[in-house]
C-alpha cells in the first residue's frame, strides 16, 4: 500500500511529466491558452492513460516480455516479442483514443468542439506513449502500482497544462518583448515551474 | 523548388523553434552532445523515409484508416532504429532509453506525413522529411551543445575548460549545476526560439 502511494505522488510531482521528461509538450503549449480547454485535455489525458496503461500492462506481461507466452504452451519460453511493444502500445492507444473521441463526441458536444484537433492528437501524445514504455522500463509488480502510476502521472501532466494555461491568461496583459511572445515565453515560463517543482526531489513516504 | 523546400524547414520555418513541433523527445536527451547527435540522426532517417514511404503509398490507402498506417510505417521503421542502435551502440541506446521509442509519437513526422507526404511526389517528400529531421537535430544539437559546456564543461565528452580555471585548482571558475537539471533545456529553448522570431520577424504565435 505504501509503495502504490509512492509511486501515485512520485508520478505527481518528483517525476512530472511535463517537468523531468517534457512528454506531451505539443499540446501542452498549443492548448495551454484558456484554463476551460487546458483542463478538458487534462481530463482526457488522465482518462486515456488510465485505460491504456492496464491494458498494455497485461500485454507487456502475457504477450510480449520474454517468456511470457508460456501460459499458453510451456515449449514457448524461449519466445521473446518485446520488439513488437513499439508497435502493439501504440496501436492500443490509437484504439483507446478513437473509443475517448466517440465517447466525448456523444455526450459531451462542446468539450469536443473545443478540444478540436487535439483529440484525436493524444494518440500522439508522447505522455501517453511515454508512460507505456516508463512502465515497461520500471518493471511493476502488480496491476495496482501500474494504476496508481497512470493516475499520478495523469494528475501531474493536469496540474502542469492547467497551471501554465492560467499563467498564459494573465500574460495576456503583460508587456513581453515581442519576438518572445507566445511560444518563447511559455517555454521560459516551463522551465521556472520545472525549477519550482525540482524542490520535491527526494520526497519519501 | 527543391532547394526551398529543403532549406525552409531549417531557418524560416523551424518545426521547434517556429512551430512548436516534437519538443516532446527532443529535450530529455540534451545533457550531453553525444546522444542528442544520435536522437537528431535517427529522427532524420525516420522522417526522411516514412515520407518517403507514405508517400509512395499517399494513392492506395484509404482516407479514413490513414493514422493507422502511418503510425505503422513510423512504429516499424522505429523499431528498427532501436533494434540498429541496440545492436551497435548499447551504452547511448540505455542512455537514450525510452526516448527512441518516444520517436514514434514526435508530432514533426505525423505533422509533415498529413502536410506533405499525403499530397506531394516521393521525392521532394523525402527532402522535406529530412530537412525536418535537420531542422528539429539542429535545435537539438545546439542545446546539447550550451547544457554539456556550462553543464559539465566538456565537448562530447573532451574537457575544454582549461583544468587551472576551476576553483578547486585555485582558478576562478565553476561548472553552473543548474544546466544539467532538466528545467535548463525549457530555458535554452526558450531563448533560441527568442533569437530566432527576432531574425525572422514571423509573428505565428503572436496574438
Amino acid at each position: 500500500m505504501e509503495q502504490i502511494v509512492n509511486i501515485f505522488v512520485k508520478g505527481i510531482f518528483t517525476e512530472n511529466m511535463i517537468f523531468a521528461y517534457f512528454l506531451g509538450m505539443c499540446s501542452y503549449l498549443a492548448v495551454s491558452k484558456t484554463v476551460k480547454t487546458a483542463s478538458g485535455l487534462g481530463v482526457a489525458v488522465i482518462f486515456v492513460l488510465l485505460i491504456t496503461l492496464p491494458v498494455n500492462y497485461l500485454l507487456n506481461r502475457y504477450v510480449l516480455s520474454p517468456g511470457a507466452l508460456t501460459w499458453i504452451n510451456p515449449l514457448w519460453a524461449e519466445v521473446d516479442l518485446s520488439f513488437l511493444s513499439f508497435i502493439l502500445f501504440i496501436a492500443v492507444i490509437a484504439a483507446m483514443v478513437q473509443l475517448v473521441e466517440m465517447v466525448v463526441e456523444k455526450f459531451a458536444p462542446a468539450l469536443y468542439n473545443n478540444l478540436g484537433i487535439f483529440l484525436p492528437l493524444i494518440a500522439v501524445n508522447c505522455a501517453v506513449l511515454g508512460a507505456s514504455l516508463f512502465m515497461q522500463e520500471k518493471e511493476y509488480e502488480n496491476i495496482l502500482q501500474v494504476i496508481s502510476y497512470a493516475l499520478g502521472s495523469g494528475i501531474g501532466w493536469f496540474l502542469a497544462i492547467v497551471s501554465i494555461a492560467a499563467i498564459r491568461e494573465k500574460l495576456s496583459y503583460s508587456n513581453i518583448p515581442a519576438p518572445m511572445r507566445g511560444l518563447g515565453i511559455a517555454f521560459i515560463i516551463t522551465g521556472l515551474m520545472g525549477i519550482a517543482f525540482m524542490s520535491f526531489m527526494g520526497i519519501q513516504l | 523548388m527543391n532547394k526551398r523546400i529543403f532549406l525552409d524547414p531549417l531557418f524560416k520555418n523551424n518545426p521547434v523553434s517556429i512551430l512548436a513541433l516534437g519538443i516532446c523527445s527532443a529535450l530529455a536527451v540534451t545533457v550531453k552532445l553525444e546522444p542528442a547527435l544520435v536522437m537528431a540522426l535517427s529522427v532524420t532517417l525516420v522522417t526522411g523515409f516514412s515520407e518517403l514511404i507514405l508517400s509512395l503509398l499517399r494513392n492506395t490507402i484509404p482516407n479514413r484508416i490513414r493514422i493507422i498506417v502511418q503510425l505503422v510505417v513510423v512504429a516499424t521503421l522505429v523499431i528498427l532504429v532501436d533494434l540498429i542502435l541496440k545492436a551497435y551502440s548499447w551504452q547511448i541506446s540505455k542512455q537514450l532509453s525510452v526516448f527512441v521509442g518516444l520517436i514514434i509519437t514526435n508530432c514533426i513526422i505525423m505533422g509533415r506525413i498529413e502536410a506533405f507526404a499525403l499530397i506531394n511526389k516521393p521525392f521532394p517528400s523525402f527532402v522535406d522529411g529530412i530537412a525536418n529531421g535537420l531542422g528539429y537535430g539542429m535545435i537539438l544539437v545546439a542545446v546539447a551543445f550550451f547544457r554539456e559546456l556550462l553543464g559539465s564543461g566538456t565537448i562530447l565528452g573532451h574537457h575544454v575548460i582549461p583544468g587551472n580555471w576551476y576553483v578547486a585548482n585555485g582558478g576562478f571558475y565553476e561548472n553552473n549545476g543548474l544546466f544539467l537539471l532538466p528545467p535548463m533545456a525549457l530555458i535554452v529553448v526558450g531563448l533560441i526560439v527568442w533569437i530566432f522570431n527576432a531574425k525572422n520577424d514571423k509573428k505565428v504565435w503572436n496574438k
